[in-house]
């Protein structure tokens, strides 16, 4: 299984790490919404076919990168840097981070 | 400076760590290893948003420009410069103290410079077939066109991390984190002996 990083091209699947599932919204750390926390950790999709997730570029660049892959058949269909994407980009502005 | 110590001293029973031919060299050479020994070696790092003003920074303090693109770089010859992440770049110069040069020029509202002066080692592999064992070793593309001279890539071998510049069109430096910079020569050696190699 090849990911092409948006940085360093294609490359084996054994230079990245696996940061879990891309689908998952983390509550606020101060959040004491028990079932947003249990939804957090322990709910997935688990679909047979696209899976929206996050790799980082361990072996290589070290970016962490959020990768669309066919749990069927493994194909990789988009690549993107998670860094400034609109999901955290939208989250830190509403805490009040840069 | 602290005086530095190679990692790759050589030892009575590790022939591979002495100057001279090994392997298969009694129909040429084609890859010779040497330690290159650079005085600096530095990471720099920009903010988001501040990359031009640290490449505009590396002009000013080594005199090499970046050309644009993911893991572009050059070098001339005493000192070298590549991209090995975004926003991210790896200094090179012969002389020590080069960190010096950055003070006032990388401010802290550009981004960050590391010292890794210590904390790597730099191995140059030559000769016509140096291509040919780095691509036993690392699966990228090591032809010219796809890797020109000057451009960097971070890879790994084993999980040994690597930065690897082409610094000629059969000449690649590669910079390893020094403990493991012994085990990664003995490879190369390994891997180089049936072409027979020269350390120098
Ligand atoms: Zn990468």
């Amino acid at each position: 299984m090849l990911i092409t990083c948006p940085y360093c091209g294609p490359r084996d699947v054994i230079e990245f790490t696996y940061q879990g599932d891309g689908n998952r919204e983390r509550p606020q750390p101060a959040s004491q919404n028990l079932d947003a926390w249990n939804a957090y950790v322990y709910n997935r999709l688990n679909p047979a076919g696209d899976h929206n997730e996050i790799w980082q570029h361990s072996g290589g660049c070290r970016a962490h990168l959020r990768v669309v892959r066919n749990t069927l058949t493994h194909e990789v269909s988009s690549v993107a840097f998670a860094r400034g994407d609109h999901k955290s980009a939208a989250r830190h502005k509403a805490e009040g981070k840069p | 400076m602290v005086e530095r110590q190679s990692p790759l001293e050589p030892a009575p029973l590790e022939p591979e760590l002495r100057t001279g031919s090994h392997g298969d060299f009694e129909h040429g050479i084609d890859v010779i290893l040497s330690e290159i020994k650079p005085g600096s070696i530095l990471q720099l790092a920009a903010w988001p948003g501040q990359e031009k003003e640290l490449i505009a920074g590396i002009r000013t303090v080594t005199g090499l420009a970046l050309p644009d693109g993911a893991g572009a770089g050059s070098t001339d010859g005493v000192r070298s410069v590549f991209g090995f992440a975004p926003g991210k770049f790896t200094v090179v110069d012969e002389a020590e103290g080069l960190v010096s040069g950055f003070a006032g020029v990388v401010t802290p509202a550009i981004g960050t410079v590391t010292d890794l002066s210590h904390g790597r080692t730099a191995i140059r592999i030559a000769g016509p077939k140096a291509e040919w064992v780095l691509a036993k070793f690392f699966a990228i593309d090591f032809a010219l066109p796809a890797f020109p001279v000057g451009a960097g890539r971070s890879t790994m071998h084993h999980d040994v991390f690597a930065q690897i510049q082409r610094t000629g069109a059969d000449q690649f430096d590669i910079y390893v984190f020094r403990s493991f910079a012994r085990s990664f020569w003995k490879a190369l050696c390994h891997a180089s002996e049936e072409v027979g190699y020269e350390v120098q």
